[in-house]
């Protein structure tokens, strides 16, 4: 499988993306510049965290307006695996292939630390390698993280499985605890947590790991 | 010249973090008859006169880029630039 | 405003205002350029010849500093010091304090502050890859230390944060006299993956002057001065240069300028960041190392606002800009790489081989100078010392203290906010990202692995000013010492330092006593440990209405771990290993955390500090390390064995049942070169036949978080989960 990490002005967690795929799951994997417009040849698209453009305005509006945005979209218009990471997530939020918004967390600080989270959904793209309920220890880092939905969208991500990370410990504030989503489709997930420093027992936890073996799992059933 | 000037402000029912802990900042410094404070963002657009289309403009670059439609509202005046 | 003519900034003495002396005036006047400077001319010399740009006050002293080692392929009077680790690679690294602007603007002050140091680092073509912080202010008392606390704390996240660099270590204490003075020292470690790097020089005729990035404003002009000049109450007027930083443009100016320099090596002549001083102080600098001149054409900087003087120009500190110098050839290469980067470039000048130092401004010709009468002539002032009047009056003065219960001291202890977690701040930092931080803040020393080695760098920031209140000397050597241990107990090789050198006036005996003298025990030190200075900076004229700060100096050490196998930490691991306390204990009770606690504040002087054992509890700390016999390793600092044995507990909520034959009171002692450890039981003759020094078998490590304590005095038992809460809750409590 062939990943592309989508580089904004900004984006800082790219190269952990990339070692993540590269060396984490020995998949291929290449840095994209947001002024393509081209994503052929890729199975997959992830768009790292970071501050793109400075997160200026709102975090992720701006990289919205950019050259490959459209391929993104069509990525995961057609099914194919789309995956953010906290700015990342934002960015999605921002182009409604996510439902919901990242607003300021509750206490108005930016929170780094390693965090409890339920693997809530385990029939998903991404987290299939994962047991129901599993708890696993993934790093945060975010000032706009606390999720925000309206009830009726909030029942209905509930009714579709569409939530599947929630933090044990609500630590930005989040709505009914979420921390990470699929849209509809369950093609695009978008989490504030940081899977991709969570790969290797050395760095504190290799629990983000499976996150992205249940990719390729996916991948390879969907290919055959 | 006219001067658009925009105020985007989150919608009511989203906590207002930032708004919250100003507002109890003003109550610690004595000033106890504030009863509520809401931050936004202050946006000022320069137009060439005579541009009939301009508030369809300001509405569209407000609905894709100044707000966010899922979290934030706004509102617009025009004004006369000097 | 017309700008005053030469002779009128002659007769009214306006030079003074901007901190030239009448001698100094002079000296520039009669014997370098022979006729009266112009007002753009008074300007430059003006800042130039600040104590910030010029070291003129601490230069003589600053020699003392041992600045060589096998390792050293840069030292001080580069942008930041260099020293190879092996297989073709490098560190960088250098600290700077930012407390003049933290005081005025605390995020600006602080953000900007990170900013400067992380384009030192860059701009030697290095990889920036963790950042540290050292920060001492005011007791959390009132509202205005808490809003400044705070505000600091954000401004070096906001940076940090947003460039994307972990902030893998630091301090943050508080003491009165920091109320008004606060100290924001920033310290940048970079990597480079080759041994030669660029030089901040410009030479070559005819080579191009190249100015890159955020465009110029009006902010910070005489921010190099404002930070050489104490603070009063009546000075608020001046107080309004202050800079706001970027992140955004600097994170493209920090990829630009490592790739432009990692694949275009043959473009690029010099590169040097725009610091203090901005324009005047990178051009000049570059050019006076190279012997070479310039030409530079103001009307071609980009600008931010209208209507600015060339003085404004020359002087503006607005961030996120650098200078190169490279070859004509490459000129459309360069320009449309940094355009590639969306970074605004342009040629402002070239080079010349007359030596002087030519800027013109709308067509005139406003400065003709040499360009060494700008950085080498600057005069040199050997200024007076004398021994402070209380290291005199308090020499034999010796703190007894008396415990008359020791759970009640241990648990206040770990409500001190010089004790208490200080996670409540770094929390706010993001230490994670580029996913290569192997040890986070809260431990002794923040580890970062070198990926696709086995190599890692250990690195702290240390200072305990306390110490070098009370014996400028002796402080100077502990702190370099302490930090020497927190590398050590980490599992690293201590291999340089950098230095914050914090002071108050030296124009003032005393104070320029606790510089002359913190030097001298921070040299002996250094010389030991075979640590070399290899940059620094001195911040003088710490003082708010005359009376000054403890003396502060900072140091920044690095320590290179040969394999990320040796990574030891300061959590105990698992109940029934042995607790070890290496090194003698004494009655060190002077300017302690102890003595704060009971009197209020701190006197006496300190004990010599044994060098030599020092040297050798470190040695053998790395030789049980590099044995794999040690299976936590925690330095004793302020609050001594109690805090030591309480913050490797509460790491995996273990306990400890300890006997020894302390008192209860050295509990609290702080005896400098003892290290903390723990062994696996079965590892108890193999270590023990290792320690040709002090040492005591204390106990072992317990299951329940309980800590069962005997001194010779009594027997306790503390209720762990009520320390860690004491000690995890006092900072965020204190700030509400």
């Amino acid at each position: 499988m062939k990943f592309a990490v989508i580089n904004f002005p900004g984006s800082n967690c790219d190269m952990d993306l990339y070692y993540a795929i590269r060396d984490g799951i020995n998949e291929k994997v290449e840095l994209v510049d947001y002024r393509n417009n081209s994503l052929v040849g890729f199975d997959g698209v992830l768009i790292p965290g970071g501050f793109s453009y400075g997160d200026y305005l709102r975090s992720g509006a701006i990289a919205v307006h950019a050259p490959i945005i459209k391929e993104i979209v069509r990525f995961a218009k057609e099914g194919k695996i789309v995956f953010g990471v906290c700015n990342g997530f934002q960015i999605l939020t921002e182009l409604n292939l996510l439902p919901g918004a990242l607003v300021q967390n509750e206490k108005n600080r930016f929170i780094c630390d390693t965090v409890d989270l339920t693997v809530v959904n385990n029939q998903t793209a991404f987290t299939n390698c994962y047991q129901k309920n599993e708890n696993i220890r993934i790093p945060i880092a975010h000032g706009e993280g606390r999720y925000h939905c309206d009830e009726t969208t909030l029942q209905e991500m509930i009714a579709n499985g569409q939530i599947v990370f929630r933090y044990q410990d609500n630590v930005n504030g989040s709505v009914d605890q979420i921390a990470g989503v699929t849209n509809k489709n369950g093609n695009v997930l978008g989490m504030m947590p940081h899977p991709e420093r969570a790969v290797e027992d050395i760095l504190g936890s290799a629990d983000g790991l499976k996150l992205f073996q249940s990719i390729i799992n996916y991948q390879v059933k969907v290919n055959n | 010249m006219k001067l658009v000037k925009v105020y985007v402000t989150l919608k009511k029912s989203v906590l207002d973090a930032q708004g919250e802990a100003i507002k109890s900042a003003i109550n610690t410094m004595g000033y106890d008859k504030v009863a509520d404070v809401h931050m936004g963002k202050y946006f000022e657009l320069s137009f060439a006169d005579d541009y009939n289309a301009m508030e369809k403009d300001v509405d569209a670059i407000c609905d894709e880029l100044l707000a966010n439609p899922n979290i934030e509202t706004y509102r617009y005046e025009i004004a006369e630039a000097e | 405003m017309t700008e005053p003519t030469a002779k009128q900034i002659k007769d009214e003495k306006i030079y003074q205002q901007w901190g030239l002396t009448d001698s100094e005036y002079e000296l520039i006047s009669q014997k370098i350029l022979k006729r009266l400077p112009n007002y753009t001319e008074t300007g430059l010399y003006s800042v130039m010849w600040s104590e910030h740009c010029s070291y003129k006050n601490s230069k003589k002293v600053l020699r003392k500093m041992p600045n060589k080692s096998p390792r050293v392929l840069a030292g001080p009077g580069e942008d930041a010091g260099i020293l190879d680790i092996g297989d073709d690679q490098a560190v960088v690294f250098k600290a700077e304090s930012h407390n003049h602007p933290s005081a005025v603007e605390p995020y600006q002050g602080a953000a900007t502050g990170v900013g400067g140091i992380i384009r030192d680092i860059f701009s030697m073509g290095a990889t920036p890859i963790a950042l540290l912080d050292s920060l001492k202010f005011g007791p959390l008392k009132n509202g205005q230390t808490k809003h400044l606390v705070n505000e600091v704390v954000a401004g070096i996240g906001g940076y940090g944060n947003c460039i994307g660099l972990p902030t893998v270590g630091g301090e943050v204490s508080f003491e009165d006299c920091y109320e008004h003075n606060p100290l924001v020292n920033a310290m940048c470690v970079g990597l480079l993956n080759k041994t030669e790097f660029k030089h901040g020089t410009a030479s070559g005729d005819n080579n191009l002057i190249i100015y890159v990035g955020a465009k110029t404003g009006r902010d910070g002009i005489h921010g190099a001065t404002f930070a050489s000049d104490e603070f009063t109450d009546t000075k608020n007027k001046q107080r309004s240069a202050v800079q706001v930083g970027n992140p955004f443009i600097e994170k493209l100016l920090m990829d630009a300028c490592v790739e432009i320099i990692e694949k275009h090596s043959e473009w690029v002549l010099g590169i040097q960041d725009m610091g203090a001083a901005g324009l005047v102080s990178s051009t000049a600098e570059m050019a006076s190392k190279a012997g070479s001149g310039l030409v530079l054409n103001l009307d071609k900087v980009p600008q931010r606002e209208t209507k600015m003087s060339a003085y404004e120009m020359m002087l503006s500190e607005s961030q996120e800009r650098m200078v190169l110098c490279i070859k004509p050839d490459y000129l459309e290469e360069v320009l449309n790489f940094f355009r590639d980067y969306e970074l605004d470039a342009v040629v402002i000048g070239r080079v010349t081989t007359d030596g002087q130092y030519k800027i013109y401004h709308q067509n005139n010709l406003v400065t003709d100078i040499p360009v060494d009468s700008l950085t080498e002539d600057v005069p040199e002032y050997d200024r007076q010392e004398t021994e402070p009047q209380r290291m005199i009056d308090d020499k034999d003065y010796r703190f007894i203290p008396e415990i008359t219960s020791l759970e009640e001291t241990w648990q206040e202890m770990l409500q001190r906010p010089n004790i208490a977690s200080k996670k409540h701040f770094y929390q706010t930092y993001d230490s994670q990202v580029k996913a290569n931080t192997l040890v986070r803040p809260g431990g002794d020393a923040g580890v970062v692995r070198i990926r696709g080695t086995k190599k890692a760098l250990a690195m702290t920031n240390d200072s305990n000013s306390k110490y070098t209140y009370l014996n400028p000397f002796i402080g100077g050597q502990i702190a370099v010492m302490e930090a020497a241990r927190n590398i050590v107990a980490t599992g690293g090789e201590p291999i340089g330092v950098t230095d914050c050198l914090n002071f108050g006036n030296p124009e003032d005996p005393e104070a320029f006593y606790e510089l002359d003298k913190s030097v001298e025990g921070i040299s002996s030190a250094c010389e030991l440990i075979k640590t070399p200075v290899i940059s620094g900076n001195v911040s003088l004229y710490n003082e708010y209405n005359e009376v000054a700060i403890y003396p502060s100096p900072m140091i920044g050490m690095v320590g290179l771990i040969d394999d990320i196998d040796k990574i030891t930490t300061i959590g105990f691991k698992k109940a029934d290993d042995l607790i070890y306390l290496i090194g003698q204990t004494q009655d060190d009770f002077n300017g302690s955390e102890l003595q704060m606690q009971k009197t209020g504040a701190i006197k006496g002087d300190l004990r010599p500090l044994d060098l030599q054992t020092e040297k050798f509890n470190q040695d053998l700390i790395k030789t049980a390390i590099a044995q794999k016999l040690i299976k936590s390793c925690h330095d004793l600092s302020e609050g001594g064995l109690a805090v030591a044995l309480s913050e490797s507990a509460f790491d995996n909520q273990l306990g400890f049942e300890i006997k020894t034959t302390l008192t209860s009171a050295q509990m609290f002692s702080e005896t400098q070169s003892r290290f903390l450890v723990t062994i696996a039981a079965e590892d108890q003759v193999k270590f023990e036949t290792l320690l040709q020094t002090d040492f005591e078998l204390l106990g072992q490590v317990t299951t329940e978080p309980e800590f069962v304590v005997t001194t010779t005095d009594e027997k306790v038992s503390i209720d762990g989960r009520q320390a860690e809460t004491n000690w995890k809750e006092a900072i965020p409590c204190l700030m509400k």
